[in-house]
């Protein structure tokens, strides 16, 4: 009986294709968007927890100035090298500091230019951001010490500059400074903030302060936490041995600021989880207006066969049996419409995650979900036209035209 | 919905298949009302072969939608092998259909883009009948009217007779207690008609079905046993084997 309720569905539904497909659009495209939307969030969503996970969930960022206020100057009072050594030195938690002072520069090799950004640090500067050295090799202490013409260049800079896969050993130009590539940066793509990590040229510190800054300053602080000791309370020391540093008393507020990177990725992961919800929220949105969309044509359907149900009524059949006839069409047609948008969605979100570069993640859970709900649509909407049809006058319904 | 009551009611005093007793039926209100049926009285025993005619709106059609419950009478009653069928829900007048009854519609009443076969088939569905034994039966039913070989086509491929046949075969594929029949061979030709009428002849006769058919032509009305003749909702006359009853 069932068995025979559900061919009948299908029947009908075939019997009308073009219309039946129009009116499942609504539920198509509902459920879609829904699956798309919340596939590529979380796939964005794991993509800003694995890029904080790689740039080191231990890392703090020991920047001058104050938190800017409303109606606030800010007096600047930069850092020098002896800062990050006092960092090291004092606070035991601390694993390693990099001190990083970034410029945008044109790089020149032959005739071959491009604008980058180049920092000045030291070898503690791959250990802090997680990286590692792909060809070549580190900066040697005495190169560090001496601030020698070295460079070490991200995979973007190297791609700019040279062909195939050379660069190491060749002398490029960074403005006044001429310096050799002693090392290339194993890859690492796009950040969470969308910039290249892969478009930058390491110097040593030293070399940065006289070749290219001309001053002894130094822009921030790269600090990473040892593993299991708490960022928290690292934190909280960083800020007490500066502010001594500083002289600063009681009442100053601080002229420098101490930034979590843990607190940075919940941020962002936090607005990926609210935007994706509210796209999902839209996307349900239209599914419900799919919905409205099946009773609208069932309502015609059960009009427009009103001579068949008066046969049906009249041969025999129940009213139940009615209404689970066009209780059953408009749920295989609804459904009809989940599995169409569910094989729309696999499609559409594997595409938009490779064209945005983000992780393409399957969500079962998802895709089940949206799949019950676009049944339960055809449950919910296909009950008033159904009933509709089961309460017919048998007498009525044979004289329609 | 249980209507098996009828059946055991049977043995006591059921003695007749139909009963009507003073059955009206009035359609509209106030000025615009239009009495269909006066009052009638009629016992039909289980077996009869009846041929129902009359002048158009002589209520024979009402009469038949009220024996096929599908309408019901404004006053009076009508008695299903003892079962009062005023007192029937919608549901259970559904299941006496469904069980007891085959009507044969008089614009045939197919479904339309749908084979002769699951046309036929149709009512053995609503009785949950297997679909092995279904098609088997509605298959025979086809060939029983002649249509064998026609049972791809769908009612808009057949002809008007065809149509009437599948829509007999229809009615006969369920083996019902009672087939009613409104104007069963209206839109055939003489021989067809004849077949017709002795495929009736040979349900009644071989089967036991009982048979209440409405007619125009004198010719088919002699194949019946009995004949009431209506006029203006009330029975004229009514013949046994052509003696007054």
């Amino acid at each position: 009986m069932w068995w025979n309720t559900i061919l009948l569905a299908l029947r009908a539904i075939r019997r009308n294709i073009l219309r039946s497909f129009l009116t499942v659009l609504g539920i198509v495209i509902g459920v879609a968007a829904v699956i798309t939307m919340v596939t590529i969030g979380k796939g964005a969503t794991a993509q800003v927890q694995q890029q904080i996970a790689s740039m080191g969930s231990n890392l703090l960022m020991v920047t001058p100035g104050k938190r800017l206020g409303p109606g606030q100057s800010s007096d600047i009072v930069l850092f020098k090298e002896s800062d990050g050594e006092a960092i090291l030195r004092e606070i035991s938690s601390i694993a390693a500091v990099a001190p990083v002072s970034t410029r945008s520069l044109q790089a020149v090799f032959g005739n071959q230019n491009w604008s980058t950004a180049v920092t000045g640090s030291d070898n503690e500067y791959f250990r802090v951001t997680n990286r590692s050295i792909r060809t070549g090799r580190q900066f040697s202490e005495s190169e560090v010490r001496a601030g020698a013409a070295v460079c070490i260049v991200g995979e973007t800079v190297r791609k700019k500059l040279f062909s195939g896969q050379g660069g190491v050993g060749e002398n490029i130009r960074l403005e006044k400074l001429s310096c050799q590539v002693i090392g290339v940066l194993e890859a690492k793509g796009q950040s969470t903030m969308g910039t290249d990590q892969d478009d930058i040229v390491v110097i040593p510190l030293h070399t940065y302060q006289r070749r290219i800054s001309g001053n002894q300053d130094v822009a921030m602080f790269q600090v990473s936490v040892q593993e299991g000791a708490s960022t928290e309370k690292a934190r909280t020391d960083i800020g007490r041995l500066l502010r001594e540093r500083r002289h600063l008393s009681a009442s100053d507020d601080d002229n420098f600021n101490v930034m979590d990177m843990k607190e940075i990725a919940n941020m962002l992961a936090g607005t990926t989880q609210l935007l994706t919800a509210l796209l999902a929220a839209v996307a349900a949105v239209s599914l419900l207006v799919g919905g409205i969309g099946i009773m609208n044509i069932m309502l015609v359907s059960v009009t427009e066969r009103t001579r068949e149900i008066g046969i049906r009524l009249a041969i025999g059949a129940l009213e139940y049996d009615v209404l689970m006839q066009f209780l059953v069409e408009a749920v295989v047609l609804s459904s009809l419409g989940g599995l169409v948008g569910i094989a729309l969605a696999t499609a559409g979100s594997y595409v938009a995650a490779k064209l945005m570069q983000v992780p393409y993640i399957f969500n079962p859970g998802i895709n089940l979900l949206s799949f019950l709900f676009s049944a339960a649509i055809g449950v919910i909407f296909g009950f008033f036209p159904a009933r509709r049809a089961a309460r017919l006058d048998p007498i009525d319904a044979l004289r329609h035209e | 919905m249980n209507i098996s009551g009828a059946q055991q009611k049977e043995g006591k005093s059921g003695q007749y298949l139909i009963e009507f007793s003073g059955v009206t039926k009035v359609y509209g209100e106030g000025h615009a009302s239009m009495q269909a049926l006066q009052g009638i009285d009629l016992r039909i025993d289980e077996g009869e072969f009846v041929a129902i005619m009359g002048p158009s709106g002589s209520g024979k059609s009402t009469c038949m939608n009220i024996l096929g419950c599908l309408d019901m009478p404004t006053s009076g009653t009508y008695l299903f092998r003892d079962v009062d069928v005023g007192r029937l829900t919608r549901n259970q007048r559904a299941l006496l259909r469904r069980y007891y009854q085959g009507f044969v519609f008089q614009g045939y009443n197919l479904l339309s883009r749908t084979s002769a076969l699951e046309n036929v088939e149709l009512p053995l569905i609503y009785r949950g009948v297997p679909v092995h034994q279904r098609r088997e039966q509605a298959l025979k039913a086809l060939d029983t009217v002649g249509l064998r070989g026609w049972e791809a086509h769908t009612p808009g491929e057949l002809s008007g007779g065809q149509q009437q046949r599948v829509a007999i075969a229809r009615a006969i594929v369920t083996e019902p207690t009672v087939l009613l029949a409104d104007e069963p061979t209206g839109n055939l030709d003489t021989s067809r008609s004849l077949e017709i009428m002795e495929l009736l002849n040979a349900l009644n006769s071989n089967q036991g079905i009982t048979i209440i058919m409405i007619t125009h032509e004198p010719d088919m009305a002699t194949y019946a046993k009995r004949l009431i003749r209506f006029r203006d909702g009330l029975v004229e006359t009514d013949m046994q084997n052509g003696r007054a009853k």
